[in-house]
């Protein structure tokens, strides 16, 4: 039982790797498969990585990864601005700065737990927000957002010709499929350290943590360092989502960082499955995979739909349906939401598995039915 | 014989309730120490004040010669005292080889180790350990089950194992065998036989007498957060002042 | 000395809605144990109930205008003023408190459907998933704000007599360059009777006795044999209406939009944990104190000594009070204090 585990990861990491290099191929023929759409994918893929390894595992809903989210972004254009559009130190500074944020925010907020935990970590957020808004805005260049420039010093990469350079990994730029890849490479990185940090005994001692605090302590662990552990290494990850974002698209605002973003990150983790390796993946896939198809769509669009219907029945359809789409996709991701807090707390990946199981349950009635019996007992 | 637990004049109030008085009691090595007294006697305040979880308005709490008064739970633990609890404290979200191999994961990393690149299945030690202990407990069949998912008498056990994986040099059982049926009961007991053999110290509070009788070697009797007796069982059982305080006069 | 003052006023009536808002939050916390986030979006629904009727009666028909004499023009005339002349102006001057009118059955009504039909099935689940569905509740219900109001907030005037600056400082003595809308005053005015009446109603009532009982031992007041259940309907539907009425009184001072009901619950969340989850008088107090704290950090004064501290003190206050004293300044010891 133990050495097939551990196969199995490596089986798990080649199967994801491929699938995720390969996406070009397999999002085309959904409508998904160019680069600006697949970059969102990954973004959010690794936001909503670095999110469950702290919900998923510990239990601690925090309300506020969105400042780190922003803190990635702005630290990824000012590494634009001031040393060079190479974007390897602009990664690597996002992921360290909203680490540090990470450290003092954490060590606040996990002094407390349950929604004051929540909160806090709202507070905090807010708090950020408001400032980057206000007095920061020499930092953050307040509600324009932050851009490049034509002189930025720029200092590592010497005087630029015409127009504003592109982000670029020596000398390849950013652009097209380009960026693309690397969020793909991020991915996979992020993908993999997350495998990891589950099949390790530290993510087992987290889990137990959210299985039952108390226990832990009087088992011998000191719960606050490993909780804040987690939520550095959480927050490590919003800041390469931010950054990544810089990447694709040098700009940073600091809508990026309130609290609807801090939701949306939740959202997408509820929805996939909390807890599970790829539950948040398939979150964040559904989530902008929607969004992207029901906010393009429009009435035009919707009558073409459905011009199979009678005339009379079209209309009504139209104008139900039309509420859920274009301006209202908000409104479907809120219903969507509560239909799976509500009938699935598991997420998507508790629906295939209930599905499965369902389907399982069929063949094997049918055959031999104290196997069934058993599965149910289960 | 050495001196493991020394417990020293603890006082403890809960707003005017004098709950402990003046208490002092030493427990030897290798010896096991039954704490018995009728309901609301202070057992379970003088088990919480020596784990950590109240401290004493005065007086000392001496562990191997340390005082354990104002550590944190988890350092109580490293220090090698380790409690079982009343109601199954166990982690009900994880499967009972998991459960054992936490507190077996806590001897060996301490407080607090970020070991977020080693795999599980690579802990063979552990787990070893763990299956060992449960196996020893007769849980084998349930190593993989969701510890959540079964019986109270099984959680109980369940908890047992969790503190004996640790080797503590010191094991607090609070009413081990509190709402198990009988022939769980005398499996209890066996067990916890089988470690006095091993010479592991316990301190044991307990309300069935028979558990108490088959396995103390000393008893001290409690009453409104006060020790009224303290000796062998055959001393506490002839004791006139402890019929009348525990059962009201009728015969132990 | 007069700018205090009138900093004073302007804490109060802000303090006033934080105030109302929180009451009901704390309220629904300690008698069902729920954390509501989607408390702001009722809120929200209270004001756009008197954009509502506003709406409903300034429906208008095509009339000629009378006043343009060179050709042959046309204006919108409501219904109203067509029927029954100045009276129906005044009605609809008036359209703001009236819909204090619609607004309580209205509320009511949305309160007790919520409840029974969502809130209900979450008393035992976890506050994570409670925080969760409710949240997800509140981007429904202002998404469908949006989808009928649109996104932009619509001005919504107070009556006509209230609409200028009352001469307060003539009054007290301070000089006459001390003023203050009236119908900010109105709306201290307005808070001040809604919080009495909700404590009277808590206080001297035996439903209430039973409330505050519940808020105190939950389980003990369910083993009495009182049907909790269907008192904790009535008491959602209370909250629902008090946050309801604030906002509804709010709309001429902060024209509703659709995401005014999420700005107002970070805020009122955090006058709860300040006042103390549960503690219908530390929401009260919490919801004052907070509201004089952000005026005063507005201060230009203020401001100069330490840079951008408007933006951030309530959130400063609830991150201290959280950490130093989790129970809040009122709330009773025990009460969330991991």
């Amino acid at each position: 039982m133990n050495m097939p585990l551990l196969k199995n990861d490596w089986v798990i990491m080649a199967i994801f790797t491929v699938a995720v290099l390969t996406a070009p191929l397999w999002l085309t023929p959904v409508g998904a498969g160019y680069p600006d759409l697949m970059q969102k994918f990954a973004i959010f893929g690794i936001f909503a990585i670095g999110f469950n390894l702290l919900f998923g595992l510990t239990g601690y809903l925090s309300f506020g990864h969105a400042v780190f989210l922003g803190v990635g972004s702005y630290t990824a254009v000012w590494s634009f601005k001031l040393l060079t559009m190479n974007v390897l130190p602009a990664v690597i500074f996002s992921i360290l700065l909203a680490g540090v944020f990470a450290v003092v925010i954490g060590y606040l907020s996990l002094r407390r737990s349950g929604i004051y935990f929540s909160i806090l970590t709202l507070a905090f957020a807010q708090m950020s927000y408001n400032l980057a808004y206000s007095v920061l805005t020499p930092l953050t260049n307040g509600e324009t957002g932050l851009q490049l420039t034509m002189d930025d010093p720029r200092v590592l990469d010497g005087p630029v010709g015409q127009g504003l350079p592109s982000t670029q990994l020596f000398g390849i730029e950013m652009s097209g499929y380009n960026g693309f890849y690397f969020c793909a490479v991020m991915l996979i990185l992020g993908f993999f350290i997350s495998l990891r940090i589950f099949r390790s005994p530290f993510g087992l001692k987290l889990l137990a943590i959210k299985s039952n605090q108390t226990r832990m302590k009087y088992t011998g662990f000191n719960t606050r360092p490993y909780l804040l552990t987690a939520f550095v290494i959480s927050g490590m990850y919003a800041g390469l989502a931010g950054s990544l974002m810089a990447v694709t698209d040098p700009l940073a605002g600091a809508e990026r960082m309130q609290w609807t973003a801090s939701g949306e990150v939740v959202l997408m983790t509820i929805l996939g499955g909390a807890g599970t390796l790829f539950g948040p993946l398939f979150g964040a896939g559904i989530i902008k995979y929607f969004e992207n198809i029901f906010s393009a769509m429009n009435d035009g669009r919707l009558h073409e739909i459905f011009a199979f219907l009678p005339d009379w029945l079209e209309n009504i359809v139209v104008a139900i349906t039309g509420e859920f789409v274009g301006e209202g996709w908000h409104l479907t991701l809120g219903l969507l939401f509560m239909i799976v807090v509500i009938f699935l707390p598991g997420g998507v990946v508790e629906g295939i598995r209930r599905a499965s199981a369902y389907v399982k349950g069929i063949f094997q009635s049918s055959g031999d039915k104290d196997v069934a019996l058993s599965a149910e007992k289960e | 014989m050495s001196i493991v637990l020394s417990i020293k004049n603890v006082d403890k109030t809960f707003g005017g309730l004098h709950a402990l008085g003046d208490i002092n009691l030493d427990i030897e090595e290798g010896k096991t120490h039954a704490i018995i007294g009728p309901n609301g006697a202070g057992k379970s305040t003088l088990l919480n004040c020596c784990i950590g979880r109240l401290i004493p308005d005065s007086g000392t709490v001496e562990f191997e010669g340390k005082n354990m008064i104002g550590m944190q739970p988890h350092e109580i633990n490293h220090a090698g005292m380790v409690r079982v609890f009343q109601t199954p404290e166990i982690f009900p979200d994880l499967t009972v080889l998991q459960n054992v191999m936490i507190p077996a994961l806590a001897r060996r990393d301490g407080t607090f180790k970020f070991n977020a690149f080693v795999s599980l299945a690579s802990e063979k030690a552990i787990e070893a350990d763990a299956v060992h202990i449960l196996e020893d407990m007769g849980l084998g069949e349930h190593i993989h089950k969701h510890a959540g998912s079964m019986s109270r008498g099984d959680k109980r056990r369940l908890e047992l194992a969790m503190g004996l994986v640790q080797h503590p040099r010191l094991l607090l059982l609070d009413e081990p065998t509190a709402g198990m049926a009988r022939h769980d009961t005398n499996r209890t007991i066996d067990l916890l036989k089988r470690i006095k053999e091993r010479g592991m110290t316990k301190i044991i509070i307990e309300h069935d007498m028979h558990v108490v009788f088959s396995l103390a070697d000393t008893i001290s009797v409690l009453a409104q957060g006060r020790i009224i007796a303290s000796g062998t069982p055959d001393e506490i059982r002839g004791n006139p002042k402890v019929q009348e305080a525990y059962l009201g006069g009728a015969e132990l | 000395m007069d700018a205090i003052f009138l900093q004073i006023l302007n804490g109060l009536d802000k303090g006033g809605a934080y105030a109302l808002i929180a009451l009901g939050l704390t309220l629904v916390f300690g008698t069902l144990g729920v954390v509501n986030f989607a408390h702001g979006a009722l809120f929200m629904l209270g004001a756009f109930c008197a954009i509502t009727l506003e709406k409903i009666l300034t429906i208008s028909m095509k009339v000629k205008d009378e006043s343009i004499t060179f050709f042959d023009a046309y204006k919108e005339q409501p219904y109203l003023e067509i029927w029954f002349g100045d009276f129906g102006t005044t009605i609809i001057d008036w359209s703001v408190p009236i819909s204090i009118l619609l607004a309580i059955p209205v509320m009511l009504l949305i309160g007790l459907v919520m409840e029974r039909g969502l809130i209900k099935h979450f008393y035992k689940r976890p506050h994570a998933e409670q925080i969760l569905v409710t949240f997800g509740l509140a981007i429904v219900l202002q998404e469908i704000v949006k989808s009928f109001f649109g996104a932009n907030p619509i001005p919504s005037p107070a009556p006509e007599i209230f609409s200028g600056s009352a001469p307060i400082g003539v009054l007290l003595g301070l000089g006459e360059s001390v003023v203050y809308p009236w119908w900010r005053l109105i709306y201290l005015l307005f808070s001040g009777i809604i919080i009495f009446a909700v404590f009277a109603f808590l206080q001297f009532t035996t439903f209430g006795m039973v409330v505050r009982a519940g808020m105190h031992d939950r389980e003990t007041v369910g083993l009495l044999g009182i049907n909790v259940e269907h008192r904790f309907t009535i008491v959602f539907g209370i909250a629902a209406v008090v946050a309801g009425l604030a906002g509804v009184m709010y709309a001429p001072i902060l024209p509703p939009d659709y995401h005014m009901g999420m700005d107002f619950l970070v805020l009122s969340f955090v006058v709860v944990v300040v006042g103390g989850m549960g503690s219908l008088g530390g929401a009260v107090a919490a919801g004052f104190l907070l509201g004089i704290l952000q005026s005063f950090a507005s201060m230009n004064e203020v401001k100069a000594i330490i840079p951008g501290i408007d933006q951030i003190i309530i959130y400063l206050v609830a991150v201290v009070i959280i950490l130093v004293r989790p129970r809040g300044l009122m709330g009773r010891k025990g009460v969330m204090e991991d």
